[in-house]
C-alpha cells in the first residue's frame, strides 16, 4: 500500500456511516462525504482510466471539477450517466463506476498498445490519413477505439428535470472565503442574495488550506456565515454549478441532487453577479508527467484534511511557487517522507524543518509504468517516490468572466491571465482575481458589492498567517526531451504543439482545432494556459500576445433532460385541440396530427382504416355528412379601413363584396407566392372574417397585424383571431339543407334568402349561430359557427336529426378525397414556393386589378412571365390502374437524358367516380390537357393523361342540388 | 438569452419574439417599380456590424416595434412602437 487512510481526521467523511460501491467490477469501501476518487485512494487505486488517444494509464490528477483524467460511466443506484467526474461525483452505497475508454477495466486496457505506436499517430494523424477513398470508411472503427464514457442506450428519465427561473440582486457564484464575505456584505446592505456552490459542501479552499478569520478557525466561520445568510432568508445552493453567464447577464446553474432526480436548471437574472470562482492548479511540464501517482500538490492536500486521505509515504513535491509549501508540512506531519524541488534558487519561503528542500533544481522525467516510481531531476539526480505532487503556480476560474466578453489583462507576477477591463454588472473577487491572502481576497469582496448599496456588515479580517504568492512562470519548453504531456484529457503533447507551429497553426483557435488542445469535456482547465505559453515560445512572442481560446459555456457538462425540461414527448410541441374531441373520440375517431392540430381522421376506429375512408367518403356523397371544421380560421378585420385593407391583403379585390357575401381568394407573399387560400366574409360595412387555412393561422395573423401595424395604422384596422373562440360545424351534402331544416336555427334557409357563398345569422339554444354557405366538398353546404363552449349540445342535435338521413360523419382524411375530385387545393400540398396564382389558373386580378396589394409587382417579372411555368392540372390514369404515388415526377427524355417536368401532389382513389383521381403541378399543363406523359416512380415508369384539375360534377349543379 | 424591451409589456426574454425585418425598408408601391429596386426590396439586407434598426415583433402581445441594438454587444439602444407611420 502506498496511498492510504488515516486512522483519524477528514472533516468531510462520516467514519460511522460507511458505504460500498464497485469500480471496473471491484469492490471499493468509503465513507459518507467521500468522492468516488478519495474512496478511490483511500483504496490505493492508481489507475483509474486510459487516455483518449494512446490509451494511457492516468490516475487521479485533482480534486474538483479541474478533473482530466479521472472520468468514470457510473449507474447501479444512481441515474445512468457518461462521463462524470470521479473528484466531484459523490460515493454512494451500490453505485457501479467504469473507467472510460478502457477494456475490459483501466488496469488491463487491450488497447493499450496503442501507445507503443503513438509516434505513428501524431496530432491531426487523422484529418491527414484518412482522407482516400472516403473518410467514413475508416470513421466507425476509429470510434470504437477513441473517445470517452459509454451512453447507456437504455437510459430512461427518472422524471421531469425541473427548470426555475430566479432573479436576485446579487448572485454570489463560489462559496470560498471571497464568495462568503461577499454574500455576506450584500446581504448586509439589504440586497437579496443567491450564493452558489459546485461543491458539496460551502468553504472552497478554505475547507483545506489554513487560516484563521475574525479570530476564529476557517471551520467556524463558515458555519456562521452560511448560518447568517439562511437566516435572513438568502437562498445557498451546493452541489450547483454556473456553467454560463449568457447575453444580457442571464446564468445557467445546474444543480446536481443525491435522491436520484434528475438535475435542475435555473437561469437566473441577477442586477450584479459576483464570480468568486478560485483558482485552478497547473501542472508542470517534465516527461512522462501523465503517469498514475502525479498528482496536483493541492489536491493531495485536499485529500488528507477533507478525507484524511495520504496520498502516498515516499513523495516528491515539484513546485515553481510559494503554495506548495504547506503541502508538503502538511504530509510529512501526517507521516510521509517528503522531498520539496523548488525550482527557484533564490526568493523561496524557508523550508518546513520536517521536509527535504531542493532548491534550484527542476524535474526531467518521471519513471514507472503503470504508475510513478521515481523522477529524475534536471541535474540527474534520481530520487524513488510512490507519489509525486506538482504545482505550476495558478490559473484564475476566469471561464464565465471571458463567456460574459470579459478581456483578459496578462500579469507578469502572477504567472496569469487576470480579469481586465469590467464587464457591466459583473465583477470578480478572490483568487479568481488573482487574490492571494486572505486580506486582499475579503479587500476584493467588499469592492465586488461597493457600488450595489451601503452595508451594514464588517469586512472579515485575516487574523491568521497569510499566503505568499511567490512564483516563477515555468512553461513547457520547446525541444523538451521526451513525452511531456499538456493536455491529459485530450493527449496533447509539447511535441504535438511543436508540429502544430511547423504547419503554421500557430493561432490558438487553429491550434486547438488542430491538435484538440482544451477540447473535451475538460475544456483545458489545467491545460490551456501551458499550450499557449509553449505556442508563444515557440514563435518568440509574448504570451498576451498569444492570446486565449474563446470561453463557451458550459464550464462542465450538463445533462440535455436539464435544457429539455419537460419538452419532452408530447410536450415537445404541444398539439392545439378541437372542443369536441372527446365526443369523436366516443365516436371511434382515430386522431392524427395535421399542421399543429389533432384532428380526426377518419372513424370506425383502426381496423381497416382505408376502407373506413373510403367509406365515409361514398357516404358523404349519397345523402348527407357531417364534418368538425374549426380548425377553419376566423380572423376578423374591423374598422374604417377594414375594406381597403382586405383589398390590400387579398390577391382577389374583396371591396367590393356586399355584406352578407363571401368571396374565394388568394393571400399572396410579397414575392407573389400563393401563402394561403380562403373564404372572405363580409359581416357588414366595416367588419370581415378572414377563413385562412388550419396550419396557417397563427402565420396569417401575423401577417394581418404586420401589415396594419406598419401601413395602416391602429385607429383604422382591428383585428381579433377568433379562431379558438368558436367551434364550426360542417353539413355538407345533396341532404344538407333538408337536414337542417329539421332543426329550427331561427334563419330562413331558402336559396333566395342564403344562396351559396352567402352568410346569414340564426340561433341555437340561445346563441347567436353564424351559417356561411361555402363548399370545400363541391356539393352543397352549410358551416355553422358557434362559441366553442356551447357546440356540444349543436353537434349532437346534427347527429340526432342526421339519424333520418343515413348522415356520415367523416375525417379529415375523406374530406381529403372529396376536395380532390373538385380540383380544390390545398395550399403546401398542391403549391409549393414558386407557386404564383396565375400557375393556378386564377389570372383575373393580375391583369385586372388597378389598386396595390401584396405581392403585386412580383406577378409581373421576367421569372413570373416564363412560358415554362409548372401550372395546377389534373392527372388521370389508364383504366384498371392503381392510384398515382404522390410526389412522383413526370419526366421526359431530353438530349437523352431524364428530365422532370412536375410532380403529383394528390392522389387518391374516388370512390363518388370509380377511378383515381391526382392533381399535379406540370410545366406548361394548363395548355397540355389531354396529353399523356410518362410518371417515375422509384424507377417505375407508368402513364397518366393530363386533364382539368376538377374531376367530378365539373359544371358545379351538385352546390345548388 | 437577451431581454428585450416590448415598448407594450416591457423587458422579456428573447424567445418570445420574431425578427421582422430591417427597419426603414419602405415598401415600393406600384407595378411600375423598376425590377432591381423591388428585389432589393425583397430581397437586400445590410446586416450591419454595429448599430441595427430592426423590426421586431412580441408574439405573446402581438405588436410590432422598431428596435435598435448593437449587433456586435447585443446592447439594445431603442425600442419604439409602429404607430402606422408608414400610413397614406
Ligand atoms: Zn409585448
Amino acid at each position: 500500500m502506498t496511498a492510504s487512510r488515516l486512522a483519524t481526521g477528514g472533516s468531510a467523511i462520516d467514519r460511522s456511516r460507511p458505504i460500498r460501491f464497485s469500480f471496473d467490477g471491484a469492490t471499493v469501501h468509503g465513507f459518507a462525504g467521500d468522492t468516488i476518487a478519495s474512496a478511490l485512494l483511500a483504496g490505493d487505486v492508481a489507475v483509474v482510466g486510459r487516455s483518449f488517444k494512446y490509451h494511457r494509464p492516468r490516475g487521479i490528477w485533482g480534486a474538483g471539477v479541474e478533473e482530466p483524467n479521472a472520468l468514470v460511466d457510473i449507474g447501479g443506484s444512481v441515474p445512468a450517466t457518461p462521463n462524470t467526474r470521479a473528484t466531484t461525483e459523490a460515493a454512494r452505497d451500490g453505485l457501479v463506476a467504469k473507467s472510460v475508454n478502457a477494456t475490459p477495466t483501466a488496469l488491463a486496457d487491450r488497447n493499450a498498445f496503442r501507445d507503443r505506436f503513438s509516434r505513428f499517430i501524431p496530432a491531426a494523424f487523422y484529418y491527414k490519413t484518412f482522407m482516400w477513398p472516403d473518410w467514413h470508411m475508416f470513421e466507425p472503427r476509429i470510434r470504437a477505439m477513441a473517445g470517452l464514457g459509454k451512453v447507456d442506450t437504455d437510459w430512461t428519465s427518472q422524471g421531469t428535470a425541473d427548470q426555475i427561473n430566479h432573479h436576485c440582486d446579487v448572485l454570489v457564484v463560489g462559496a470560498g472565503p471571497a464568495g462568503l464575505a461577499a454574500a455576506r456584505l450584500a446581504s448586509g446592505a439589504g440586497l437579496s442574495v443567491t450564493l452558489v456552490d459546485d461543491q458539496q459542501r460551502p468553504g472552497g479552499s478554505l475547507g483545506h488550506r489554513a487560516g484563521e478569520i475574525d479570530g476564529k478557525p476557517v471551520a467556524d466561520w463558515i458555519e456562521e456565515t452560511v448560518a447568517e445568510l439562511a437566516a435572513a432568508g438568502h437562498l445557498v445552493l451546493s452541489s450547483t454549478t454556473a456553467f454560463g453567464i449568457y447575453d444580457h447577464n442571464l446564468v445557467g446553474l445546474n444543480q446536481r441532487h443525491r435522491d436520484g432526480r434528475p438535475d435542475t436548471l435555473w437561469r437566473v437574472r441577477p442586477r450584479q453577479i459576483v464570480l468568486a470562482t478560485g483558482a485552478i492548479e497547473r501542472p508542470l511540464p517534465f516527461a512522462n508527467n501523465d503517469l498514475p501517482g502525479i498528482m496536483s500538490a493541492d489536491a493531495a492536500l485536499a485529500y488528507l484534511r477533507r478525507h484524511a486521505v495520504l496520498v502516498g509515504r515516499r513523495i516528491v513535491i515539484a513546485t515553481n511557487n510559494d503554495s506548495a509549501y504547506e503541502v508538503a508540512e502538511a504530509l510529512a506531519t501526517a507521516g510521509a517522507e517528503v522531498t520539496l524541488v523548488d525550482l527557484r534558487r533564490d526568493d523561496t519561503p524557508a523550508g518546513p524543518a520536517n521536509v527535504r528542500l531542493i532548491a534550484g533544481r527542476s524535474l526531467a522525467a518521471a519513471q514507472g509504468r503503470l504508475r510513478v516510481q521515481a523522477v529524475t531531476l534536471d541535474d540527474g539526480t534520481r530520487l524513488d517516490a510512490d507519489c509525486v505532487l506538482v504545482s505550476g503556480g495558478w490559473s484564475p476560474t476566469i471561464h464565465l468572466f471571458g463567456q460574459a466578453r470579459g478581456k483578459l489583462a496578462w500579469s507578469e507576477a502572477r504567472a496569469a491571465f487576470l480579469p481586465g477591463d469590467p464587464v457591466d454588472g459583473i465583477a470578480v473577487a478572490g483568487a479568481a482575481a488573482g487574490a492571494v491572502t486572505l486580506s486582499e481576497v475579503f479587500a476584493g469582496a467588499g469592492k465586488a458589492v461597493a457600488s450595489r448599496g451601503q452595508t451594514t456588515t464588517a469586512v472579515p479580517r485575516s487574523t491568521g498567517p497569510e499566503a505568499t504568492g511567490g512564483i516563477l512562470a515555468a512553461w513547457p519548453m520547446p525541444g523538451s526531451r521526451g513525452r511531456v504531456w499538456i493536455d491529459y484529457q485530450n493527449d496533447v503533447t509539447v511535441k504535438d504543439v511543436e508540429l502544430a507551429a511547423r504547419e503554421n497553426f500557430v493561432s490558438v483557435e487553429h491550434l486547438k482545432r488542430y491538435t484538440t488542445l482544451g477540447m473535451a469535456t475538460d475544456q483545458g482547465k489545467t491545460s490551456n494556459l501551458p499550450g499557449l505559453a509553449l505556442m508563444a515560445g515557440i514563435t518568440g512572442r509574448p504570451v498576451p500576445e498569444v492570446g486565449t481560446t474563446t470561453y463557451r459555456p458550459p464550464f462542465t457538462p450538463v445533462p440535455l433532460e436539464s435544457f429539455a425540461g419537460a419538452r419532452a414527448g408530447e410536450l415537445m410541441a404541444p398539439v392545439r385541440r378541437l372542443p369536441l374531441e372527446s365526443v369523436h373520440r366516443a365516436s371511434g375517431a382515430v386522431f392524427q396530427e395535421y399542421g399543429g392540430w389533432l384532428r380526426p381522421a377518419h372513424y370506425g376506429g383502426n381496423a381497416d382504416a382505408q376502407r373506413s375512408i373510403a367509406d365515409e367518403a361514398r357516404r358523404a356523397r349519397r345523402s348527407v355528412a357531417l364534418f368538425d371544421g374549426s380548425t377553419l380560421g376566423k380572423i376578423e378585420v374591423i374598422g374604417p379601413k377594414a375594406a381597403e385593407f382586405v383589398d390590400f391583403i387579398y390577391y382577389n379585390t374583396m371591396s367590393t363584396l356586399k355584406p352578407g357575401r363571401c368571396r374565394y381568394g388568394f393571400m399572396l407573399s410579397e414575392n407573389g407566392v400563393v401563402f394561403d387560400d380562403g373564404v372572405l366574409v363580409r359581416l357588414d360595412e366595416h367588419r370581415f372574417v378572414v377563413s385562412c387555412s388550419s396550419s396557417h393561422v397563427a402565420a396569417v395573423h401575423a401577417r394581418l397585424e404586420e401589415w396594419r401595424q406598419d401601413r395602416f395604422g391602429r385607429g383604422a384596422v382591428y383585428i381579433h383571431n377568433a379562431t379558438a373562440e368558436m367551434a364550426t360545424l360542417t353539413v355538407s351534402g345533396p341532404n344538407a339543407r333538408k337536414l337542417l331544416e329539421t332543426l329550427d336555427l331561427g334563419l330562413s334557409l331558402d336559396d333566395a334568402d342564403l344562396p351559396h357563398m352567402a352568410v346569414s345569422h340564426g340561433s341555437h339554444a340561445g346563441d347567436e349561430v353564424r351559417i356561411a354557405r361555402v363548399s370545400f366538398t363541391g356539393d352543397r353546404s352549410y358551416e355553422i359557427s358557434i362559441r366553442a363552449d356551447r357546440a356540444e349540445p349543436l353537434w349532437a342535435r346534427l347527429r340526432h336529426a342526421g339519424q333520418a338521413f343515413d348522415a356520415v360523419v367523416i375525417g379529415l382524411e375523406a374530406l381529403m378525397i372529396l376536395r380532390a375530385e373538385k380540383g380544390f387545393i390545398v395550399i403546401g400540398k398542391d403549391t409549393d414556393g414558386t407557386t404564383l396564382p396565375q400557375d393556378l389558373g386564377v389570372e383575373g386580378p393580375r391583369a385586372k386589378r388597378q389598386g396595390e396589394f401584396v405581392g403585386r409587382r412580383s406577378l409581373f417579372t421576367e421569372e413570373a412571365s416564363r412560358g415554362d411555368r409548372m401550372q395546377l392540372v389534373g392527372l388521370t390514369v389508364p383504366q384498371g390502374e392503381a392510384p398515382l404515388p404522390t410526389g412522383a415526377h413526370g419526366v421526359r427524355r431530353s438530349d437523352g437524358r431524364l428530365r422532370s417536368q412536375g410532380f403529383v401532389t394528390s392522389s387518391y382513389q374516388s370512390p363518388a367516380l370509380g377511378r383515381p383521381v391526382a392533381l399535379g403541378l406540370i410545366e406548361r399543363g394548363a395548355a397540355r390537357h389531354g396529353e399523356t406523359i410518362d410518371i417515375q416512380h422509384l424507377g417505375k415508369v407508368s402513364k397518366a393523361t393530363i386533364a382539368a384539375p376538377c374531376a367530378f360534377d365539373p359544371a358545379g349543379n351538385r352546390l345548388h342540388a | 438569452m437577451q431581454l428585450f424591451p416590448c415598448p407594450f409589456c416591457g423587458p422579456r426574454d428573447e424567445t418570445e419574439f420574431h425578427y421582422g425585418g430591417d427597419a426603414g425598408n419602405a415598401r415600393p408601391d406600384g407595378v411600375d417599380v423598376p425590377v432591381g429596386r423591388w428585389a432589393d426590396y425583397l430581397y437586400l439586407r445590410t446586416n450591419p456590424k454595429g448599430t441595427a434598426r430592426e423590426i421586431w415583433v412580441h408574439m405573446n402581445c402581438g405588436e410590432f416595434f422598431v428596435m435598435e441594438r448593437d449587433t456586435v454587444t447585443h446592447t439594445v439602444l431603442s425600442s419604439t412602437a409602429l404607430g402606422g407611420e408608414n400610413a397614406a
